[in-house]
């Protein structure tokens, strides 16, 4: 630096500031301690694309494709895959198919099929096909329960209270589902302490995790600081998960949100199955292959190979005749401008 | 803490239209950036002072400057690559001009045609006869978040700091950026240059850009630069979406509480202007979700 006085020599240059004030360096790193955020070290991706993915799919699925799908997904490392639901055909005439599907599956050791079951009947049929997880759906929002689900929230735990307590007996695991956690299509904007009420009854009465759903997606990463900052009054983080929808391109600004706040389990959907039912043509489920490259470029660790979620992606939208929602996989799509964007260096 | 205010660099009728196939005529650029000036953005990247060899979308680039209507408060900056393009901006009447950096070598070459070094040289003229002039500089540096190092792209943007710029605006180029890498950059180049003179220019290729930008907030950033309606793919990838759409900037700001001086649905209008001129849909996840509730 030449013949610059020593103030001026720090002011231009860090390293020669350190050079001079070792100690300082250290203490700039425990200041840069309290700023950074903390992330969990590893994320389990609950992959919904199956159930609530193609649930939302206008075109009908054959039951040889939801079962490839399902088993293309066993193969890439995710630890949970919801595979179908055991609600009435005449409601969900998507999910018909349900016990053969639930039936002809590889089941992978390493990997978890919750179903979705209503209501004490749905339950009966899907332990009958071989269900080991079941997953139960309740609202914040009064209203969108009784349209969605036609009852109130006080009903709809009621029932959910017989499935978990028959659950609990048989010693099937039960995750729970609040939907509206960010905002109601119907009711706009949903008191955070409702939502925090509802989530601690599911857990109390058993389910060991509760994803908490941005159903319509108008969450933001303020919004969804307070919700948490709400539930985890009365839930423990470890006991919670975001199921976040990306309608108003949020999501994994808000994924990111929740991270930080110590949430370890995120909802997903491959190739972002499932449009918005509410905004049509509006997108709904965030893309797993976008949480994934997210997660993986902060060196969380999911036990996930994206590249085959891609193919898994790749197949199903094929099969559906659409594009992918996921912006990874339509980046990814021309493999060799891929490749060659990865190998651009200094 | 997050900042009380951000400011939006709106680049979508110069970034955004440049990397757009179709050729836009001038009245319907002159219209947009009116249009968009109504919305509240304070800065609005007008056009490009580029050889209109080079890029063609850009060569009516002083009848725009001269056709649009200059709302006051707002700052109307336009490209200039060298110091004839500068002089040529100044002459048509701009009072701000971005110049175009890379933090990396094969970046620098393939795109502006020398070195990095070569193209800090040039730069350096600019910002001399910027000076003289009273005209304004920022730059836009555009980086590969998570590829280049991190250090690398901080000697840069002390480099061009410390010849006059005002802003850097630091670009995830293909996207590929996470918020991993982009807190290792920043944190890399908030050594060197305050993080007031900081800016970051995200694209949302690989879907990240609204992370980036959040974590980048978290680290004190205040200045982000955006584009209408996500005007602008990715150059590199054919297909994949580039700039990040506004829209989405604005609604993840306003429903973080912050405030940044633009009506969202005058925003939208622009947007929805800009794409049925282009025949085109729009990438903003907020405009196509707003259209069908």
């Amino acid at each position: 630096m030449g013949n610059f006085p020593t103030t001026v020599k720090h002011c231009l240059s860090y390293e020669e500031l350190i050079q001079d004030y070792p100690w300082l360096a250290r203490w700039l790193q425990e200041e840069k301690r309290a700023l950074t955020h903390e992330y969990p070290e590893y994320v389990k991706i609950v992959e919904v694309g199956p159930r609530d993915g193609l649930q939302n799919e206008k075109e009908m699925v054959p039951t040889r494709v939801k079962i490839q799908l399902i088993d293309m997904l066993s193969e890439t490392g995710l630890p949970v895959i919801e595979a179908t639901s055991f609600v009435s055909s005449k409601w969900v005439p998507q999910m018909a198919d349900h016990t053969e599907v639930l039936q002809a599956i590889h089941r992978s050791s390493h990997v978890r099929y919750p179903v979705l079951t209503p209501n004490m009947h749905g339950f009966q049929d899907a332990v009958a096909a071989g269900a080991t997880e079941v997953a139960v759906f309740g609202s914040a929002s009064e209203t969108f329960s009784r349209k969605n689900i036609n009852c109130s929230i006080d009903e709809s735990i009621l029932r959910f209270e017989e499935v978990i307590c028959t659950a609990k007996q048989r010693q099937i695991p039960v995750r729970g589902y609040v939907s509206c956690a960010l905002g109601c299509p119907y009711e706009g904007p949903i008191e955070f302490t409702k939502v925090a009420e509802v989530v601690k009854r599911l857990y109390e009465l058993g389910c060991y995790e509760v994803s908490l759903g941005d159903t319509i997606g108008v969450g933001t990463p303020g919004s969804m600081a307070k919700m948490l900052h709400n539930v985890m009054k009365e839930v423990p983080s470890s006991a919670l998960a975001v199921h976040c929808h990306d309608t108003y391109g949020q999501a994994l600004a808000n994924i990111l949100t929740a991270l930080q706040m110590g949430i370890c389990t995120v909802d997903s959907s491959v190739a972002g199955l499932g449009g918005c039912p509410y905004a049509q043509g509006a997108s709904g489920n965030v893309s797993t292959e976008d949480v994934l490259y997210m997660l993986h470029g902060m060196g969380i660790k999911t036990g996930v190979d994206l590249s085959k979620v891609i193919e898994a992606g790749d197949f199903i939208c094929k099969a559906l005749n659409r594009k992918t929602n996921s912006k990874v996989a339509q980046a990814s799509g021309d493999y060799s401008v891929h490749c060659r964007m990865k190998k651009i260096n200094t | 803490a997050l900042p009380e205010r951000v400011k939006i660099v709106e680049v979508g009728p110069r970034d955004g239209l440049q990397n757009e196939k179709t050729l836009v005529p001038t009245e319907v650029k002159i219209h947009l950036i009116d249009m968009l000036s109504e919305a509240g953005l304070p800065v609005i990247e007008a056009t490009s002072f580029v050889s209109p060899k080079w890029v063609p979308q850009m060569a009516d680039q002083v009848e725009v400057m001269k056709g649009i209507n200059r709302r006051p408060g707002v700052s109307y900056p336009v490209l200039t690559p060298n110091l004839k393009g500068f002089q040529a901006a100044v002459k048509a009447g701009a009072a701000e001009v971005a110049i175009f950096g890379a933090a990396s070598e094969l970046f620098s070459k393939k795109n502006i045609n020398c070195s990095v070094d070569e193209s800090l040289q040039r730069f350096e003229e600019v910002t001399k006869a910027a000076k003289e002039a009273g005209v304004v500089v920022y730059i836009s540096l555009r980086c590969l978040v998570g590829q280049v190092s991190p250090d690398k792209v901080a000697q840069v943007a002390k480099r061009l700091y410390s010849m006059g710029c005002y802003e850097i605006s630091l670009g995830d180029t293909i996207g590929v950026g996470t918020p991993g890498g982009m807190t290792e950059m920043l944190e890399a180049v908030s050594r060197e240059v305050p993080v007031d003179a900081l800016a970051v220019h995200c694209h949302d290729t690989y879907g990240q850009a609204l992370a980036n930008i959040l974590i980048a907030l978290q680290m004190g950033i205040s200045v982000v630069d955006s584009s209408v309606a996500g005007l602008g793919g990715c150059p590199y990838a054919q297909g994949a979406s580039g700039n990040v759409a506004t829209e989405d900037v604005v609604y993840m700001l306003h429903g973080l509480g912050i405030q940044t001086g633009v009506d969202l649905p005058k925003l939208m209008d622009a947007g929805a202007f800009i794409c049925s001129s282009l025949n085109r849909k729009t990438s903003s996840k907020v405009a196509q979700a707003a259209c069908k509730l």
